[in-house]
Formats: C-alpha cells, sequence, structure tokens
C-alpha cells in the first residue's frame, strides 16, 4: 500500500505556511536519497543508470501534495519529490534501482521506471510523451465508471516536441479531461537547449492552440509553485478541463549520473532560473520563522536514517532468479507459445 | 444481412461488437469516425446510436487512441480500438509494443485491449491502405495476433479477443469483408491457439491464414480433379502458432508450403517453416517452401497489386514445383 498521502495532512484549514513546510520536507527527503542514489551508483552498487530530480522538487512536491489519494500520477525521471509526496514509499525507489525481486517490477524493470498501477501511480516508459494518452484513458474510464479523479504527468521541455504530447494533449482537450500536465522546462533536454528544441517565445503559448488552460510559474519558488500548480489541480478537479503549467528552472544534475553535464552554460547557474529550489525554500522557511535550523536538520537526520535502513534491509535482499523466472509476457498462461524456439 | 439472408465477414465483425457491447459493459469502442458514421468501412454500423456515449469518434491520433486504452485497461475497462486502416497502426506502434506490450510483464497487470485493423489489399488501393501487420506484431513479446479466415471465425475470434486479458491484434480481412459470407453467426467455437484443418488431403500440407486461406483452398480444390489432395491448414492466429497441428499435418503429407500476404522478410512463413524444420526435419520429404507478397511496397494498377501478392495462381506453381521434386 502507498504511504499516507500528504494531500490527506493538508487539510482545507491549513495555513499556507503548514503547507508549505510539509511540501519542502517531501523535497528534502527526495534530494537526500537522490543523493543516496548517486552515491550507490558512484559506489558501483547500481546497474544501469541514476537519474536524479535535482533542482525540480519544488514542482514535482508541488504537484505530488496537490493530489489526493485515488488521483492518477504518471511521473517522469524528475519526479522523486512529487513521487514521495504521493504515496511512493522510499523502498520502492531503492528495491527498484537495486533490481530486487520484492520490489514493484521485480527486478524486470528498472531506476525510474517503476510504479504501482492499481494505485494510481504509473510506471513510465523511456518514450517521452507515452504516458499522456494513458492518464487520459484511465479518466475517460473514471468517465465511463463514474468515479472521480484528476490526472496528472510530467514532462520536460524536450517531450513536448514529440507526437505523443501534441496528439496526447489534443485527445484531452477533445474529451475535456482533467488532466495536468506539467513540463519543467530545465532548459536542456539531454544536452539540447531550449533554442534547439522550440522556436515559441514560451511554451505557454501552446496553451492557447490546444484550448487548455495555460500557467507559467517560476520552478524554483516553492511559495509560487504551490499556488500555481494546487491552483491548476483545483481547476482540473472543478471541471475546468486541462491544465498545462510550464515551471521555469535549471536541472542542476548531469541527465543521468554519467553525464557530468558540461555543456551546461555557466551564465544560467547565476541566472534567477538557476538558483537551488531546496536552498530557496530553506532561506525562505527560516526567514519567515515557520522553521528554524534545529528543527530542519532533525529532518534531515530522521530522513538520512530511514533511507540508511532501508538501504541496508534492501541490500539483503535477493534478486531475481532467472531460473525461476516464469519468462511469459502475457497473462493467458492457455496461449503461451512452446517451441523449441524459445525453450 | 443481405437479401439472400446470409451474413458477410464485415457483418460478423458487427455482430461481435454488438454482442461484446450488449454483454460487458466494460467495453467501449474508440476510433477514427467509428460513431455515428459507423467507420470507414461500416463495421460499427449503428453501433453508436445503439449504445449511446459507448462507441466514441477519436481525433487522427493513432498513439493517443491506443494509449488511452492502455489507461482505460488499467481501469478496468476492455477497449475495443478501430485503426481506420492497418497500415495506419504504426503511428501507434510505439503505444502497442512499448506500453500495451509491455505491462503485463513489468507491472502484473493485464491489457486487455482489442486492436482491430482492417487488413489487406484490394486492387488500387496502393501502397498505404493494403497492408498486412501480422509479422510485425507477432514479433513483439505481449501480444495476441489474430488472423481469422473464415466468417465464423471473425465473430468467435473477436469476442474471444475483448475475452482475453491480454492486448489482442486483431487482423481483419478487407478483401473477405464483402466476398465472403455465411449462412449464420456461429454457437461454438474453436479455441483460440487451435488451428484448423480446412481440407484434409495427404499429398502435400499448404499453411496459411487470413486471406490466403481461399486462395490455397482454390488450388486444393482445381488439383483434386487431379487426384492430388492437398491439406489446408488454416493457422487462425499466428500468435500463438499452432505448431502441432502444422507437425502432424506435415507427418501426413511430407511436404510443405507456407503462404502468407505479407512481406516476404522473416515473418510468419519463416516462422513455421523455422519450426517444422528444427522440430521435425525429418518428417519433410523435400525442402519446405514459402511464398510471400513481393520485398516492394503494395502496388496500385490492379495488374501490378494482383501479381504481387500470392494468389491461386502462384501457389498453383509453388504446389506443381513441390509435387514434381
Amino acid at each position: 500500500m502507498l504511504q499516507t498521502l500528504a494531500s490527506d495532512e493538508l487539510s482545507a484549514n491549513v495555513s499556507s505556511s503548514d503547507q508549505y513546510k510539509a511540501t519542502f520536507r517531501w523535497m528534502l527527503l527526495a534530494r537526500l536519497l537522490d543523493d543516496k542514489f548517486a552515491s550507490l551508483y558512484r559506489g558501483g552498487k547500481i546497474t544501469g543508470g541514476v537519474f536524479l530530480g535535482r533542482g525540480q522538487e519544488a514542482v514535482s512536491a508541488s504537484l505530488g501534495v496537490s493530489l489526493r489519494k485515488g488521483d492518477i500520477f504518471a511521473p517522469l525521471i524528475r519526479d522523486l519529490a512529487g513521487r514521495l509526496a504521493f504515496g511512493e514509499p522510499i523502498v520502492d525507489g531503492l528495491r527498484t534501482y537495486f533490481g530486487s525481486a520484492l520490489g514493484p517490477m521485480r527486478g524486470r524493470d528498472g531506476n525510474v521506471h517503476r510504479g504501482r498501477p492499481k494505485e494510481g501511480l504509473l510506471p513510465m516508459i523511456s518514450h517521452l510523451g507515452a504516458m499522456i494518452p494513458v492518464v487520459n484513458g484511465m479518466l475517460m474510464a473514471r468517465r465511463f465508471q463514474k468515479r472521480e479523479g484528476v490526472g496528472a504527468t510530467c514532462l520536460g521541455e524536450g517531450g513536448t516536441s514529440t507526437g505523443a504530447f501534441h496528439e496526447g494533449l489534443n485527445q484531452a482537450a477533445v474529451e475535456k479531461l482533467p488532466l495536468i500536465l506539467i513540463v519543467a522546462n530545465n532548459q536542456y533536454a539531454y544536452s539540447t537547449p531550449s533554442s534547439r528544441q522550440f522556436a515559441c517565445d514560451s511554451l505557454v503559448d501552446k496553451a492557447i492552440g490546444y484550448g487548455v488552460e495555460g500557467h507559467s510559474v517560476d520552478g524554483t519558488d516553492l511559495g509560487a509553485c504551490l499556488k500555481t500548480i494546487g491552483g491548476a489541480v483545483t481547476n482540473a478537479r472543478n471541471g475546468r478541463g486541462p491544465q498545462l503549467i510550464i515551471a521555469k528552472l535549471l536541472r542542476l544534475c548531469g541527465h543521468g549520473e554519467h553525464d557530468d553535464s558540461s555543456y551546461i552554460d555557466p551564465k544560467l547557474r547565476t541566472d534567477p532560473c538557476g538558483r537551488d529550489c531546496l536552498k530557496v525554500a530553506e532561506d525562505h522557511l527560516l526567514e519567515q520563522r515557520w522553521s528554524d535550523a534545529v528543527t530542519i536538520e532533525s529532518w534531515r537526520k530522521e530522513f538520512q536514517l530511514s533511507i540508511e535502513e532501508t538501504v541496508a534491509k534492501v541490500q539483503r535482499e535477493a534478486g531475481p532468479d532467472p531460473f525461476q523466472e516464469e519468462w511469459q509476457a502475457i497473462s493467458s498462461s492457455h496461449l503461451v507459445e512452446v517451441h523449441s524456439g524459445i525453450n | 444481412m443481405n437479401a439472400t439472408n446470409q451474413i458477410s465477414y464485415l457483418e460478423a465483425i458487427c455482430a461481435a461488437q454488438r454482442k461484446a457491447l450488449v454483454d460487458d459493459p466494460r467495453v467501449y469502442i474508440y476510433g477514427q469516425d467509428v460513431g455515428a458514421f459507423g467507420g470507414a468501412f461500416k463495421a460499427t454500423k449503428n453501433l453508436a446510436q445503439e449504445f449511446p456515449g459507448r462507441v466514441i469518434d477519436a481525433p487522427i491520433s493513432e498513439d493517443a487512441i491506443i494509449g488511452s486504452a492502455v489507461g482505460a485497461a488499467i481501469e478496468g475497462m476492455r477497449p475495443i480500438i478501430e485503426m481506420q486502416f492497418a497500415d495506419f497502426s504504426t503511428v501507434g506502434l510505439n503505444q502497442i509494443i512499448n506500453n500495451a506490450a509491455t505491462l503485463f510483464w513489468r507491472t502484473n497487470i493485464s491489457c486487455p485491449i482489442t486492436i482491430r485493423l482492417p487488413s489487406g489489399g484490394t486492387s488500387g488501393s496502393g501502397p498505404f491502405h493494403s497492408q498486412n501487420m501480422e509479422s510485425l506484431y507477432a514479433h513483439y513479446p505481449g501480444l495476441i495476433v489474430m488472423t481469422p479466415a473464415t466468417v465464423e471465425d471473425a465473430y468467435s475470434m473477436l469476442l474471444e479477443a475483448v475475452a482475453i486479458d491480454d492486448p489482442v491484434i486483431f487482423c481483419e480481412h478487407k478483401y473477405l469483408y464483402y466476398h465472403l459470407k455465411a449462412d449464420k453467426l456461429p454457437t461454438e467455437a474453436m479455441p483460440v491457439g487451435k488451428a484448423r484443418i480446412a481440407r484434409a488431403g495427404r499429398d502435400l500440407t499448404i499453411v496459411a491464414y487470413s486471406a490466403m486461406v481461399h486462395e490455397a483452398l482454390a488450388v486444393a480444390e482445381e488439383l483434386a480433379t487431379e487426384g492430388t489432395e492437398i491439406e489446408v491448414v488454416d493457422l487462425r492466429s499466428v500468435k500463438p502458432l499452432d505448431t502441432d497441428t502444422v507437425i502432424a499435418s506435415v507427418a501426413r503429407t511430407g511436404k510443405l508450403l507456407v503462404v502468407g500476404e505479407t512481406f516476404p522478410w522473416g515473418g510468419v512463413t519463416a516462422e513455421v517453416i523455422a519450426r517444422v524444420a528444427t522440430e521435425a526435419f525429418d518428417l519433410l520429404d523435400v525442402p519446405p517452401q514459402r511464398l510471400n507478397a513481393k520485398d516492394t511496397p503494395v502496388p496500385y494498377h490492379p495488374n501490378l497489386w494482383a501479381a504481387h501478392r500470392p494468389t491461386a495462381r502462384s501457389i498453383m506453381s509453388a504446389v506443381r514445383n513441390l509435387l514434381r521434386q
């Protein structure tokens, strides 16, 4: 089961400072868990790639806390904070990176490709934009079934260049679905700068073309993210159709941990979009006296302990046994082929 | 129903969808022009009127159409998707092979979607409205690929496709839509995954599926007048592929010709021959042969089109060649 959702803690009456603080905690947990993924990768403990959400936590966590249990969330690779806030336990990420047989993907898929579809958390495929129509279809099903809920998914600015993005957002608009689509414009799609990705002044202008509501937000400002993204989720919930949000920020890491991101223009690091959203939020908490350094340090310790305990547990878990594996790609066992070419 | 009260292959497909909509509230139909218009080929004729809100026109977005079906299936629905032409399914290829086909294996959650592909050529349709895609989809793990050759199978296998908990690529042949008729719809059906002996014989086995079954039967009919008995095996589904029935037939005849309407490189015919060669080489009296479409796009002009795909004439030539050996 997913952990208690953060949004459950956020009753309508909580103050904005409580919401800010609660969301900051998810951001901090995500940053610390990402740091652990990175160190395990550098230590050779993780097979394949490691993909972090450093710099995107404010956007992602703001979405996670704005969704409710029963909603749908299809995160992308830099959405650890949103996953955690939506209810993904930290053990899921660790088990998927380690390929544990006990993880949600059982070693069959890895790293960021994890989820619990029956609990509304979708495991992304690598093809960008492809999860948009899947969320749409879940929302269409909810409409048939007269069930409530909104669906959200995330993309980078590079993903807006795909046909799937166009087809998916247009489909959601035609069907007037409660879809929240967040585009984190983190300035680079792998190494390709935005100037080679799109030619419009602002990606938010695309909203007009699709006939959906569009919003822009400073992705480094947690307060702004909570307001804009939370507002968009509410709009979708209130029947105002798809919501496109463009968040401006800078990816504060490589595409993956194998990538030193040396191509990033140094000027961007001193640009307002290059601010570290976690640092900005922490400073704001202190300035507003919504928290203090001792408390924040205690959260850090609490999270680190929890992560270390989980790592220790997961490292002891067995990987999948290829000789016990069913090697069966369909659920209809009676239709599985048996012939000399495969056995 | 037509004037003679017979039911066509196309009408059987429409009837199966009607029954699926009646029987199961989880079923809906989604595709281009499938709503009030009734589909480009009228395979959903009147269904939007009979089932309000459950037969839905989609934008021209094959990727989004199929992707949404995957999502709906996760939430417990059983979508039937019509690709207007099989050829256009390549625009949705990513969703078929990377989302639908991987979902169960990755997550242990099944993906019960049916994707109807109006397949195959009629003359004058050209390179982009004529293709057969069964070999392409059969290549990928996680998909069932059905290729019904009869009115009865078109009906019963489509119902089966909707009932199966996995993604089914349902290759319905456009040439058979109007040409093939039956007196009534079946009440019983062979299980999916079992091939059918369409005609028994002792001298040579032709393995075929979809429209090619009828070309093979025409050859068998003609050769019977010369005293040669051809056995025709209708695969019915190419994945799963009923190797046992094929090998049992080869055990009887010792000679094998495999006929497919799609392009020659790899594919269903090559798979059948590979299996027979690896599992039953000793049963073969002569080297097995395969006959496919030409290795070019499907041509437009009737003269070219008729020579591009296997026909009774080219099958006859291949059969006589095999019988001479």
